[in-house]
C-alpha cells in the first residue's frame, strides 16, 4: 500500500501529467489514423524522450500505446478499416453493425469495452505485482535466457502460416545485434573492415527504418486516399450502461488480455483469438459472429486494450520485452541507466505503481476526451495518406538524426526502411527482428555470466523456475506440433482475411 | 451453430506475389553471410562454446539460412500468384523516396532545419500529386510546426544549419538555438 501511494506522489509533477495528456490525446489520434499505429510514432519520438526524466518519457510512450487503440476501433468500426493493426478484429463486428445502422452503439460500446479491458488489467496488475515482486528475484542468469528463449520461439510460431518467415526474420535480427565490437573480448564480428560498422546496428535506427520510415515510403507509394466518414450522431454514454448486459464476455476478455500480455512473443493478437472464440462458444448467438455482434466487438476490445499494462510486466520484472512497443521501451530505460529486472522490481515498486497508475489515469483522460470529441477524431481519420506519408518521412528524420547527427544511421535507417517496405507488401512481419535483436542481445548476456555456474546442460534446469520454463518450451513446440498434425488431418478453410494488410504496428 | 473459428483463419497472413523474388534473395544473402563465418567472426581455439565470440553469429545465421531455404522451398512448391514484377517495381519506386529523405538528411546541416522542412515538405507535395495551394500551405505550415515542436521546445539535437551565420545579429541566436 505505501509503494501505491508513493507511487501516486511520483506522479504529482506538472511533467508527467503533461506527458500523459500529450500521450493520452496523441495516441488517440494517431491510433485513429489509418497507416500511423503506435509503433510508428513510438518509433519517432524515442530519441526525443531520451532527454526527458524517465517516468515522463516512460509515461507518455505508455501513453501512447494504451490509448492508440481506442482510436483505432473508430475507423475499424466506421469505414471497415483498422487504425491499428490489433483493430483488425474490431471489424468484423464494428463494421457490420455500422452497416446495421448502429455506429453509434458500437463505438459506444467499443470504448466502454476498452476502458473495462484496460482498467481491469491495471487492477489485477496492482494487487499482483507484492507477488511478482517476490517470483521476480528467483530469475537469474539461466532463467532470464530460458526466458528470452521461450519469448524468441513464441514470436516465431506465433505467426501462424508464416512461421518460417518469421524464423528468418528472428534470426536476422538475432544477428543484427551481434554485427560490431562484440562486448568482452572486442573482436569485431562482420564489420567487413568497415568502421561504420564497428558500432554495431543501433536498434532505434532498425525500429525507425522498419516502423517509421518504411510506413513513410508505402504510403508514398501507395494510392492516395482520403476515407469518408460520416459523423457520430447521439450520445456515447449509452455504452458503459450496456456494457453491463456483457460484462462475463468483458471481464474474461480482460483476462485472457492479462495472461497473454504477461507472455512474451504472444500479446494481443492470441488473447483477442482467445477471446472471441470463448465469447463465441458460450453466446446465446453465435450465428451473429462477424455480421454485427456485440459481444464479438467486446471481446475483441476488451481483450486489446487489457495487454499494454500486462505487457510491462515481464519489462520491468525481467527485463524482457515480449513485443515491439515494451522492446522500444527498453531503450528509455537503457539511456537513464535504469535497468529494468528483479531489482527494480523489488527495489522501486513505487516507480512500477506510478506506471500503472499513469495508466490508470490515462484510461480516465481517454474515455472522457473520446466520448466529447469523437466527431473531431473522425475529421482526422479522413487527412489524405500521402500526407500521412510526408509528414511520417519528416518526424522519421527528427528520429533517427537527432540521435547521434549521423548520416550514417540515416543511410541505414532508410535502407530498413526499404526492406520494410517489401515485409509489408509481402504481408510479413516485422516484429520478429526487432524483438530478435533485443531478445538475441539478452540471450547472449545471460547464456555467458550464467556458463561458470553450469557444467552440464542439465545444470541450466536444476532450478524450478529453469526447469517450468524449460518444460513450458517443450509444451510449445509439442502443441504447435500436434496443432501442425491435426490441421494437416483437416485442413482450415482456405479464408485469406488480409488481416495484417492495412497494419502499420507489426 | 455456426463453426468457430480457428487462430488460422483469423489471423493467417497469405503470401503475396513477389514473395519467390524475396525468398530467393534472402537465402542467397544468408548463405553469403554463413560463408563469411571463417573471416567475419572466426572461432578460436579451445575456448568454451558459449563464450566464443563467434557463436551467436554462427547460431543466428545457420538458423536464418535453414529457414530462409524452407521458406524458399514452400514458396517454389506453392501455386504460383500473378504479379510479381509488377511487385517488384512498387519496392523499388519505394527507393525514390529513400533517396528525397537522405538528400533532405544532406541539406538539413547546410540550410538549416525550418527553410529545408518547409521546403521538403512542399517538394514531396508537389511530386506526390498536391496542387492546390491550400494543401502546399497545410503541409508548409506542419512542417514549420515539426521544427518548432522538436527543436524549439524539445530541444532535440538536430545542427544549426551553416546559412545561419549570415543572418543579422539580432535573429542569429534565435535561429541557432530554436529554428
Amino acid at each position: 500500500m505505501s509503494d501505491l501511494l508513493s507511487g501516486i506522489q511520483l506522479l504529482f509533477d506538472w511533467q508527467v501529467l503533461i506527458a500523459l495528456l500529450i500521450g493520452s490525446v496523441g495516441g488517440v489520434i494517431i491510433g485513429a489514423i489509418p497507416g500511423v499505429g503506435a509503433a510508428v510514432a513510438i518509433a519517432i519520438l524515442l530519441p526525443a524522450t531520451f532527454a526527458l526524466p524517465p517516468l515522463v518519457g516512460l509515461t507518455m510512450l505508455l501513453g501512447i500505446y494504451g490509448s492508440s487503440m481506442y482510436g483505432g476501433a473508430i475507423p475499424a468500426i466506421l469505414i471497415n478499416t483498422p487504425g491499428t493493426a490489433v483493430n483488425a478484429l474490431t471489424t468484423y463486428d464494428g463494421y457490420p453493425m455500422t452497416r446495421n445502422g448502429e455506429g453509434r452503439r458500437a463505438i459506444a460500446l467499443a470504448y466502454s469495452a476498452s476502458f473495462m479491458g484496460g482498467v481491469f488489467s491495471l487492477i489485477c496488475l496492482i494487487l499482483l505485482s507484492p507477488l511478482l515482486a517476490k517470483v521476480a528475484p528467483m530469475f537469474g542468469s539461466r532463467e532470464i535466457f530460458l526466458a528470452a528463449l521461450l519469448g524468441i520461439i513464441l514470436v516465431v510460431l506465433a505467426h501462424r502460416g508464416q512461421v518460417f518467415a518469421a524464423g528468418m526474420l528472428a534470426a536476422l535480427g538475432i544477428f543484427l545485434n551481434t554485427i560490431g565490437l562484440e562486448p568482452v573480448r572486442y573482436s569485431r564480428r562482420f564489420t567487413f573492415d568497415q568502421s561504420w560498422l564497428s558500432s554495431g546496428v543501433d536498434l532505434i535506427v532498425v525500429v525507425l527504418g522498419l516502423f517509421a520510415l518504411s510506413q513513410a515510403f508505402l504510403l508514398l507509394v501507395e494510392k492516395d486516399d482520403a476515407p469518408e466518414v460520416k459523423p457520430i450522431k447521439g450520445s456515447l454514454f449509452s455504452g458503459l450502461k450496456e456494457l453491463w448486459l456483457y460484462k462475463r464476455v468483458a471481464t474474461v476478455a480482460g483476462s485472457f488480455g492479462v495472461v497473454m500480455g504477461m507472455i512474451p512473443g504472444v500479446g494481443e493478437f492470441t488473447a483477442q483469438f482467445m477471446s472471441y472464440t470463448y465469447a463465441q462458444k458460450t453466446s446465446k448467438t453465435p450465428e451473429l459472429f462477424g455480421k454485427g455482434s456485440p459481444e464479438g466487438l467486446i471481446a475483441s476490445e476488451a481483450a486489446n486494450n487489457a495487454v499494454p499494462a500486462a505487457a510491462m510486466i515481464p519489462l520491468l520484472a525481467l527485463g524482457i520485452p515480449g513485443e515491439a512497443l515494451t522492446a522500444m521501451m527498453l531503450s528509455v530505460f537503457y539511456v537513464h541507466n535504469v535497468i529494468p529486472g528483479p531489482q527494480l522490481f523489488q527495489n522501486q515498486m513505487d516507480f512500477v505503481m506510478a506506471l500503472y497508475v499513469a495508466l490508470l489515469l490515462l484510461n480516465v483522460m481517454v474515455m472522457v476526451f473520446l466520448l466529447v470529441s469523437t466527431n473531431l477524431v473522425t475529421k482526422i481519420v479522413q487527412v489524405p495518406s500521402r500526407m500521412v506519408g510526408i509528414m511520417i518521412l519528416l518526424l522519421g528524420f527528427v528520429g533517427v538524426y537527432s540521435l547521434r547527427n549521423s548520416l550514417t544511421d540515416c543511410i541505414m535507417a532508410a535502407g530498413f526502411g526499404v526492406f520494410g517496405v517489401i515485409l509489408k507488401r509481402l504481408n510479413l512481419p516485422l516484429v520478429p527482428i526487432i524483438l530478435g535483436m533485443v531478445l538475441g542481445g539478452i540471450m547472449e548476456v545471460k547464456l555467458r555470466s550464467a556458463m561458470p555456474r553450469v557444467s552440464t546442460p542439465l545444470d541450466m534446469i536444476e532450478r524450478p523456475i529453469g526447469m517450468i520454463l524449460f518444460a513450458l518450451i517443450l509444451i510449445v513446440i509439442g502443441l504447435h506440433i500436434r496443432t501442425l498434425i491435426r490441421e494437416r488431418r483437416n485442413p482450415p478453410q482456405d479464408v485469406d482475411t488480409d488481416i495484417h494488410l492495412t497494419q502499420s504496428g507489426d | 451453430m455456426s463453426r468457430i473459428k480457428t487462430l488460422q483463419e483469423l489471423f493467417k497472413r497469405y503470401r503475396r506475389p513477389g514473395d519467390l523474388v524475396f525468398a530467393t534473395v534472402f537465402f542467397v544473402f544468408s548463405i553469403f553471410l554463413l560463408s563469411q563465418i571463417g573471416t567475419q567472426s572466426p572461432w578460436r581455439g579451445t575456448r568454451q562454446i558459449f563464450s566464443q565470440p563467434a557463436f551467436w553469429p554462427t547460431v543466428s545465421l545457420a538458423l536464418m539460412s535453414l529457414f530462409a531455404g524452407l521458406h524458399l522451398l514452400s514458396s517454389l512448391l506453392s501455386p504460383r500468384i500473378p504479379g510479381r514484377w509488377t511487385e517488384v517495381w512498387q519496392w523499388v519506386r519505394a527507393l525514390e523516396y529513400a533517396g528525397w529523405f537522405l538528400i533532405y538528411v544532406i541539406v538539413v546541416p547546410l540550410l538549416g532545419y525550418l527553410p529545408t522542412t518547409i521546403i521538403a515538405a512542399v517538394l514531396l507535395a508537389l511530386r506526390v500529386g498536391y496542387r492546390r495551394p491550400g494543401q502546399l500551405l497545410v503541409l508548409a505550415v506542419l512542417g514549420a510546426v515539426i521544427v518548432i515542436a522538436f527543436r524549439g521546445f524539445l530541444q532535440v539535437r538536430i545542427p544549426a544549419g551553416a546559412v545561419y551565420d549570415y543572418l543579422p545579429d539580432s535573429i542569429r541566436i534565435f535561429w541557432l538555438t530554436y529554428l
